[in-house]
């Protein structure tokens, strides 16, 4: 295990992940928007551009070139900062997926994973959590009373759905008896796991939407109640940087969904070739997120108590029996 | 037991609103792209007034006012003056010498056109009415005497 192996590779590897989610970011706002405005039948944006392909820079465009304004009551400090945070906390989940099988480059076998991690499913749980300090933290240091409202909301919200994300995880380990993620993508050779745990599915599918702050779950920053909640105090790059944090969570999660549930890489002739690996991960992702988007556009926002409710008196009930009932059929089928 | 059913009823309740979005994605949108796509108005779309002439091309307004006098905003500005009986302006005694509209103050409701009684102001369907200055936004005569040609497409009712 020398150096390359060590340090290089995994920081290749890094900085390409880190790219492709940027650029994937950029042009998921535009996806979004398009497939927002075709749902409630009207064109999505079409004049920065052929199509309004061109918007994502022209966003990016006005961001950056905005004037920088901090108040003056703030901790510039954590302010300043804490958008970082939550882009680091979105980035740092995806060290642990793997997008492929492996392939030889210059005489090294490089496998398709940042790091191969024992207890891969343990580690995305645990870092979920890192990018609600910047959200957080954000509400809290912008000196103003709806932010730390919308960031006591988003807390509480990410907290009451980690449970039921955990126990749907935890059956997901029963089944395939591993926690590491290329076990259970190989678990998956013959099944997709959606099939054996559609309950299962259900609930993380529906946990992921509140960690991520989705709507329907977005009550942490609806402009009807909090102004913009955590994010009101925030303009021009760094509000830019806070809403890349929420799409590459939103992608991540997606890219989670389709590897514990839908197969991840594998798909006919995926054997063949790491490319088609990469397009199989990226079709089922891309399904994902087009139910993401899609249940944005169909569904109104939940009331903040109705859905601390829905996630402590039904969901977190539905995961345990969930997990008894996996549990007990693989005891009797083993 | 209770809370079960009632989720997968609000489960099914939920996949109904999506089943009506995803209808509607493959739908064609509602949207009119102005401004290549003209909008469509009904004919008495009350729009830029227009001062209207006889086929003789005298001016049908004798500046009696009462536009001015109904306007709820006080945007109209009529003053009268005598008639040259060898170059008449209009067909009467007396003819509009100044004629304004301030344009920022016209709430575009029309009772000017419904009290003039020669039907010399009428409400036309130029509604593209943007300028950069207040001053320029207060219309003279020889502009409202101007017809418009409005990008509209005007409904057949």
């Amino acid at each position: 295990m020398d150096w390359i192996d060590a340090l290089l590779i995994p920081a290749i590897k890094s900085l390409v992940v880190i790219v492709v989610l940027l650029l994937a970011f950029a042009y998921m706002t535009y996806v979004e928007r398009k497939l927002v405005g075709r749902f409630v039948r009207r064109y999505g944006p079409n004049r920065a551009g052929p199509f309004g392909l061109l918007q994502p820079i022209a966003d990016a465009f006005k961001a950056i070139f905005k004037e920088e304004v901090i108040p003056s009551e703030v901790d510039k400090w954590l302010y300043v900062i804490c958008p970082g945070i939550a882009v680091a906390g979105s980035l740092i989940v995806f060290g642990v997926i793997p997008v492929g099988d492996s392939f030889m480059a210059w005489g090294r076998k490089i496998t398709m994973v940042i790091g191969d991690v024992n207890v891969g499913v343990l580690y995305v749980v645990a870092v979920a959590g890192l990018g609600l300090y910047g959200i957080f933290l954000g509400g809290w240091s912008s000196n103003n009373n709806f932010s730390l409202l919308g960031a006591l909301r988003s807390t509480a919200q990410v907290i009451t759905y980690e449970l039921p994300m955990g126990l749907a995880l935890a059956s997901i380990a029963a089944i395939t008896g591993s926690l590491r993620f290329a076990d259970i993508i190989a678990a998956q050779r013959t099944l997709p796991l959606i099939v054996l745990q559609p309950v299962g599915f259900l609930i993380y599918f529906i946990s992921g939407m509140a960690e991520i702050n989705r709507s329907p779950f977005d009550m942490p920053e609806t402009e009807n109640e909090l102004v913009s909640g955590y994010s009101t105090e925030y303009g021009g790059i760094k509000f830019a940087i806070y809403f890349m944090a929420e799409y590459i969570n939103m992608i991540v999660m997606s890219i989670l969904v389709a590897t514990l549930f839908l197969g991840g890489w594998q798909g006919p002739f995926a054997h063949l070739s790491p490319l088609l690996q990469l397009v199989w991960l990226g079709v089922k992702a891309a399904v994902v997120l087009f139910v993401f988007i899609w249940v944005r556009a169909s569904i109104p926002r939940v009331r903040y108590d109705k859905w601390m409710k829905f996630g402590w008196k039904f969901l977190l009930p539905l995961g345990l029996a969930n997990l008894a009932v996996t549990a007990v059929v693989v005891a009797l089928v083993a | 037991m209770s809370a079960l059913v009632n989720a997968v009823k609000g489960l099914i309740q939920h996949l109904r609103a999506m089943g009506i979005t995803l209808r509607y994605l493959f739908m064609k949108p509602v949207t009119v792209q102005y401004p290549e796509q003209p909008p469509e108005i009904y004919p008495r779309f009350r729009g830029r007034h227009e001062l209207q002439r006889y086929e003789n091309g005298l001016e049908k307004c004798v500046a009696c006012g009462l536009c001015a006098a109904v306007c709820p905003s006080g945007a109209i500005y009529v003053e009268a003056a005598e008639n040259d009986p060898e170059h008449p302006v209009s067909l009467g005694e007396r003819y509009a010498k100044r004629y304004e509209i301030n344009m920022t103050r016209c709430i575009f409701c029309g009772y000017c056109e419904e009290a003039c009684p020669k039907g010399a102001i009428v409400m036309g369907h130029e509604f593209a009415l943007a300028d950069f200055g207040r001053h320029e936004l207060v219309y003279s005569k020889e502009q409202l005497l101007e017809p418009a040609h409005p990008h509209v497409i005007v409904k057949q009712v």
